[in-house]
This record gives structure tokens, C-alpha cells and sequence, in this order.
């Protein structure tokens, strides 16, 4: 095995070895129980005494829901507001604002954990945007999704009864118990493997050739510590992790890629020891794995295998396609990253995805398009639940049972809501696309496609899937700092944010209030391999139909064109 | 009335937590090894000529040369091609700058030139090419200092990084500090 692929296999190993016991932890935390963190605790009440919460106030699922659509609601304006301004301190570089749309783009964007970046970080946001609007969204969108998962859990294990936790006391302590510990000992590895952390400005340097070049710095790595944890992907750098600041060396890229899927992972196990059911959670992982790694393997293959029109040019491609890529990392790690940070809402890129071979493209779509390969942190879980409440439904009626779900009759308001939120996201990305595309091929002078042909489409068809996924990434050769895609992946980003954290938190608080009934011989077992069968073409298919037919005007052409 | 007591409430602690507490304690970290938290500057003779990592531009053919840039190496951006990999004019620049390598570096096969020298980088910054692709620019570069080709071999050996813990990612070779070893020992 070349060191390449071994590099790419430790790496996935080691997340799993992790998201174990992190899961056990988060478990824990929710659930109020004592861990070694627990010196933390003066931190946490004197933020409540501040701000009048009461932590232990049971919440029921509409009132968990209003707060957190409140509190996003304020970091929505938070953000908006003073990315309109241009910031008088800790701005060195004399950056000024952003305009009406880039800003409701940006802060849509941080505020829903999606980062899609129309804006550079070198020159378009000052280092008081960087740290106190961008990196802050980063956390608590973070916690947001964390803080859901926690309530869905909740509702799932109630017994007739209404109380999902207490959102407020979540969110905090997803950042001081979750998110801030981790991404501390994080910032810290990447500073001491050169990602810098200095409030100076760009330096002025004259290189060895003589030449006088500005080099961008900033305070990079508190940032890309939980940019990466927090499945956010907003990258301090226009090149984002691509940048030898933001990830400098084949071990902070290892880091990276293995902290992007630790809690989304860590959430999986978690589910399953919160209610008891390690091997619901383990089958859930499973699932979720057989993706994950068939589409890592795939998107390597084609990497490594280089681009065959360059081989027409008889040069040596033993080292993959290289266009987009680093040297420092190679073609298997950076197909590997991109697989992970699109299967996880992350969205970071260490290498540059309009680049890629058409179907590793096509794979990158794919999992956006599923978008609950372990997913965002949170949210990813939550999108998986819909699935899982949809596959219940499809094998009870094929066995011609009442579906149930862990003991909870699944009826048809529950399956409306689920199919509500299944349904959001292929209309977000399909109607967005089509307006795109009619407009691009009426008027081509508008100039927003940079690769002519099927990837021109691809293009297009990427910005709305990664808006709507939450995802980030993009094929970033599109023009999308124009008002139509800042108005229209804005929209998109809030809609597809918030729509399915509702839906799921509904679904469970509804289930939270229902007798359970209890387990019999006609129970559907849901921990079999069966099941898992069932939920695997549930997912294959829900996503088959509504995405093939772009996949095929796209990624697919592009790739028989070749 | 409650309710926005509450969000505003966290909402300003966790700012302090967030941004300010977490924030100034990388910071202070920082101070203590201030060239990790400055980006690894390179000095010579006293005056800062790069950064580690950062990739620069090397033209001349005295010097080994990094990959193509997309931003001609201009570190206060960052930023990729995005060519698609069908994309005809992609294929016309790759091919332009086979062409220009060769006339650079006469007497190599063109099935010796790694692809890396020929595609742009991600970053636009990219430090590093494979031993291979160093290798291949011996002879021009020891042509033009007059210095033995031995010697640059020898340069390129002691500045070849082998995979993390000898067992993953490529071996690669930092540009900018295998010149200025280059630099060093022409001066001797």
C-alpha cells in the first residue's frame, strides 16, 4: 500500500477511534451527568446568571424551537449589521464593508453553518469580522446543531411526557463543553505547524528573486480550529484550507479531516448510548460508513487515476490529477478530504473541487444531495432521522404492520412533516438550478459560468446543492458575488437551514408525548441488518429520483465527453 | 421581554468566551513561540525572505521553480484555476507550459516532466514539488551556476521530506528552502 492511501486510511481510522468515547462524553453532557469537565461549571452559571436563564427549566418542543429560532434571529442581525459597516479597529489591512447583498449572503451563510464564501477573506473581511462575527457564527451555529441533536434525543426517549431539555442550557454548554476544549488543543497543533496567530496585518517582504510580495496573515488559527470542528468551512483564506496558513503540513491536514467528522460521528454513537441502543447507533454508523466509504474509494480512484486528456499530452501523471491540488498533500488526501467535508456539512476544501474529475465532482454532489452521510455537526443526525422515519414507515407497510419507531406509533402527521423536509431540499436545489441555467443560457453575457459545456451546468448545479445542503463548497470558478446568487444561495441557506431542524424536533416532540407501546413479537425490529438494507434504499432512492437527471445533464456528460 | 434578556445575554457571553477569552489565549500561546505564531518566517542574512510554507516565484534559471500560480505567487491573495478538466483552454495553457518547460530544460523527455509543474495549485502558493520534479531541473539549474550536478543532487536529497512518520502522504520537496541551500552553497 503506498503511503498516500495509507495516509487516507489512518486518518479515518483514528476518527472512529476518537468519535467513540466523544460520543460517550456528549451523552453524558446532555444528559446532565458528571464528567471530568465539570470544573467548567462556574464558567457556565455565572453566563446564566448574566443572562437570567434558568437551565433547568423544562422546555417542551415548541418552546426549545422558538428560542432557537430566536437567538439565530439575533445572530442573524448581529452579523448583517456589522458586516455593513467597515470596522475602525483591528483592521490593519483597511478592509472596508461589504455591500446590502454580499452581507445578507455572509451572514445567512455563518448563521446557518454553511460558509459559502462569495466574499475572499484576505481582502474582504477585516480581522474584527474574521474573529467576533465569522468565527463566533462558527461556534454557535455549531452549538445550534449540537443543541438539536440533544432535544431530538431527548424527545426519543420520553415516555409520555413533553419535557425535550432546556435549549438555552445545550447551547451553552455544546461551546464551553464540546466545542471550545477541542478546538483549543486544535488551534494550538496548527500554531505550532506554522498557521498564525497575530493581530499585524500582511508583512512586506522581498523574496529571493528580488521581488517585493505582501504576504496575508491574520489571527488564522483559532479560526481553523473550529471552522473545521464545527463542520462550518469558512476558510480565514480565499484558497481556504488549500493555503499553507490554514493547513500547513500533511498532519494539520490529517487533523482536519478527522475533526470535521468527529462530532458528526460522535453524535451517531452518542444517539444510540443516549437511549440505550448501542446497536441501533452502531447500525445507524454502519449505514451511514458503507456510504461514506464507497464514495471516498471512488473519488480517490478517479483522483489518482489523473486526467486522461492530460495523458494525452504524454507527461507523467503518476501523481493524479494535480490541477487544484498541493504537492504536500497529494491526489488520494485531497479526494479523501473532499469526500469528507461534503458527506459532513463542512465544505472546507484543501484542494479546489471544480478542478476534480467530473464524477469525483459528481460523488462531492452526491453526498451533499443525501446530505446525512454523518452530516453537519447536529443537523447531519437530524436529516438521517427523516430518512429513518420514512424507511419505518416504507418497511411497516410492506410487512403490513403499524409502523412504530423505538416503541412510538409513526402516524401520518409525522410523515407528512418527514416528507416536508425530504421534499425542501431537491426543490431548493432543482428550482434554483433551473432559473440559473435559463438565465445563463438566455443571456450569456452574464458571464457566471467559467468552464464551458456540462461543467458551466455542473457549476451552477453545485452552488445551489451546497447552499441548500449547508454545505459550502463550491466550484469556485462560478461568479457568484453578483446580487442574483447572494440573494438567491442566501434564501436558500436559511430556508434549508431551519426547515429541517424543525421538522425533526416536531417529529419528536410529538412522538415524546405517545404511549409507548411495548416491544413484541410483531415489532419491526429496527437494529437488524434487514433494516439496514431497507434504510440504505430508502436513501439510494429518495435521492436517485430526484437528483439523476441532473447528475446526468452534469457530472455524468461531462464524464462521457472525455 | 424575558426571552430577549436571555439571547442577548448569552449572546454577549459567549462572545467574551468565544472570541475574546479563547481568542487571547492562542494569542498569548503564540508569544511564546513567536516564529510558529508568525508563519515560520525564513531569514537570510538577517532579513526576512519568506515564509516556510508560502510558496514564491521562481523564474530565473538559476533557481529550481516551484509550480505554476494562479496568482503569480502574490501571497496577499490565494487562489486556484478552477478549470475544469475538460475544460479546451485549460488543455491549451498545460500544453503551452510543457512546451515552455522543455525549451527551459532541453534534453528531458516529455514523459519525465511530473504533471505538478505543468497544473497550478490550489492555493496559488504551494511551497513544494515532488523529488521528482526537482530532480528533472539539475541540469538547467547547474548550467547556470556552473556548479555540479552532483552537488544539486545531493541538495535535493537533504531537502527531501519523507511522508509524516515515514508512513503517510507524498515526499515532497520545500522550493524555497532547497534555494536557499542552493544559494549557500554556490557561495562557497
Amino acid at each position: 500500500m503506498n503511503t498516500e492511501i495509507m495516509g487516507v486510511f489512518a486518518a479515518f481510522i483514528i476518527t472512529i477511534l476518537l468519535a467513540y468515547p466523544l460520543g460517550k462524553y456528549m451523552t453524558k453532557v446532555f444528559k446532565g451527568e458528571k464528567v471530568w469537565t465539570d470544573f467548567l461549571s462556574p464558567v457556565e452559571k455565572l453566563i446564566f446568571r448574566l443572562s437570567g436563564v434558568d437551565p433547568d427549566k423544562k422546555m417542551d418542543w415548541k418552546e426549545n424551537l422558538k428560542s432557537m429560532l430566536m437567538i439565530n434571529l439575533f445572530f442573524f442581525i448581529w452579523a448583517y449589521l456589522l458586516l455593513l459597516i467597515k470596522h475602525p479597529f483591528m483592521n490593519p489591512m483597511n478592509i472596508g464593508s461589504m455591500e446590502a447583498a454580499l452581507a445578507f449572503n455572509t451572514a445567512a451563510s455563518f448563521v446557518s453553518n454553511t460558509n459559502l464564501q462569495h466574499y475572499s477573506g484576505e481582502t474582504g473581511a477585516s480581522y474584527f469580522a474574521q474573529v467576533f462575527i465569522l468565527m463566533f457564527l462558527q461556534f454557535v451555529s455549531a452549538a445550534t446543531g449540537i443543541a438539536s441533536a440533544s432535544i431530538l434525543f431527548k424527545g426519543l426517549s420520553q415516555r409520555q411526557a413533553s419535557d425535550l431539555g432546556n435549549f438555552y442550557n445545550l447551547l451553552v454548554k455544546s461551546v464551553t463543553r464540546i466545542l471550545l476544549p477541542i478546538s483549543f488543543v486544535l488551534a494550538l497543533v496548527l500554531l505550532l505547524n506554522g498557521s498564525p496567530m497575530t493581530f499585524s496585518g500582511a508583512k512586506e517582504i522581498v523574496t529571493l528573486q528580488g521581488e517585493s510580495v505582501k504576504v496575508a496573515t491574520g489571527p488564522v488559527a483559532p479560526m481553523i480550529a473550529i471552522k473545521h470542528l464545527g463542520t462550518n468551512g469558512g476558510g480565514f483564506f480565499g484558497a481556504n484550507s488549500s493555503h499553507p496558513f490554514e493547513n500547513p503540513n500533511y498532519l494539520t491536514n490529517m487533523l482536519e479531516v478527522i475533526t470535521e467528522l468527529l462530532i458528526a460521528i460522535g453524535l451517531v454513537f452518542s444517539f444510540g448510548f443516549y437511549l440505550g441502543k448501542k446497536k441501533l447507533g452502531m447500525l445507524l454508523f454502519g449505514v451511514m460508513t458503507i456510504f461514506f466509504i464507497s464514495f471516498s474509494s471512488l473519488a480517490i480512484h478517479w483522483e489518482s487515476r489523473g486526467n486522461p486528456l492530460i495523458d494525452n499530452l504524454s507527461i507523467s501523471q503518476n501523481a493524479g490529477n494535480m490541477e487544484g491540488k498541493e504537492v504536500r498533500f497529494g491526489a488520494a488526501a485531497s479526494a479523501y478530504f473532499g469526500t469528507a467535508s461534503t458527506a459532513t456539512s463542512t465544505g472546507a476544501v484543501n484542494s479546489m473541487h471544480d478542478s476534480f474529475m467530473p464524477l469525483s465532482g459528481g460523488i462531492f454532489l452526491i453526498d451533499m444531495m443525501i446530505n446525512a452521510i454523518y452530516g453537519g455537526v447536529g443537523v447531519g443526525f437530524l436529516n438521517f432521522f427523516v430518512y429513518l422515519v420514512v424507511a419505518v414507515f416504507i418497511a411497516g407497510l410492506m410487512v403490513g404492520r403499524t409502523p412504530e419507531l423505538l416503541g412510538k406509533k409513526i402516524e401520518a402527521k409525522e410523515i407528512k412533516i418527514a416528507a416536508i423536509v425530504l421534499l425542501i431540499h431537491p426543490l431548493l436545489i432543482l428550482t434554483g438550478t433551473a432559473i440559473a441555467a435559463h438565465i445563463s443560457a438566455v443571456n450569456p453575457s452574464v458571464g457566471w459560468v467559467h468552464n464551458p459545456g456540462y461543467h458551466g451546468f455542473s457549476e451552477m448545479l453545485y452552488e445551489f446543492t451546497s447552499a441548500s445542503a449547508n454545505n459550502g463548497s463550491g466550484f469556485e470558478g462560478l461568479g457568484d458575488n453578483t446580487n442574483f446568487w447572494n440573494i438567491m444561495c442566501g434564501a436558500v441557506m436559511l430556508l434549508a437551514r431551519f426547515i429541517p431542524i424543525i421538522g425533526p424536533v416536531s417529529i419528536a416532540g410529538m412522538l415524546a408525548k405517545k404511549k409507548t407501546i411495548p416491544e413484541s413479537a410483531g415489532t419491526l425490529r429496527i437494529d437488524s441488518a434487514t433494516f439496514g438494507v431497507v434504510l440504505i434504499s430508502v436513501i439510494v432512492i429518495v435521492a436517485a429520483l430526484s437528483f439523476f437527471p441532473a447528475l446526468a445533464l452534469g457530472p455524468v456528460a461531462e464524464f462521457f465527453s472525455i | 421581554m424575558k426571552t430577549l434578556r436571555n439571547i442577548i445575554g448569552i449572546h454577549l457571553s459567549l462572545l467574551i468566551v468565544c472570541c475574546i477569552i479563547y481568542t487571547l489565549v492562542i494569542w498569548g500561546i503564540g508569544q511564546i513561540f513567536p516564529s510558529a505564531a508568525n508563519g515560520y518566517p525564513v531569514e537570510k542574512n538577517g532579513k526576512i525572505v519568506g515564509y516556510k510554507n508560502i510558496g514564491q516565484k521562481f523564474t530565473l534559471d538559476k533557481y529550481f521553480w516551484g509550480r505554476p500560480s494562479s496568482v503569480d505567487y502574490n501571497a496577499a491573495s490565494s487562489g486556484a484555476s478552477n478549470y475544469g478538466p475538460s475544460n479546451p483552454e485549460y488543455l491549451k495553457i498545460v500544453g503551452a507550459r510543457i512546451d515552455s518547460f522543455l525549451v527551459h530544460n532541453p534534453g528531458i523527455k516529455r514523459s519525465d516532466i511530473p504533471a505538478e509543474m505543468v497544473t497550478s495549485s490550489g492555493s496559488g502558493l504551494d511551497p513544494d514539488i515532488s523529488p521528482k520534479a526537482a530532480l528533472i531541473q539539475v541540469p538547467r539549474v547547474a548550467r547556470a551556476r556552473e556548479i555540479s550536478e552532483d552537488l544539486l543532487r545531493d541538495l535535493i536529497e537533504n531537502n527531501t521530506e519523507r511522508p509524516f512518520l515515514g508512513l503517510f502522504g507524498p515526499e515532497k520537496v520545500n522550493v524555497l528552502m532547497l534555494n536557499l541551500d542552493l544559494d549557500r552553497a554556490a557561495e562557497k
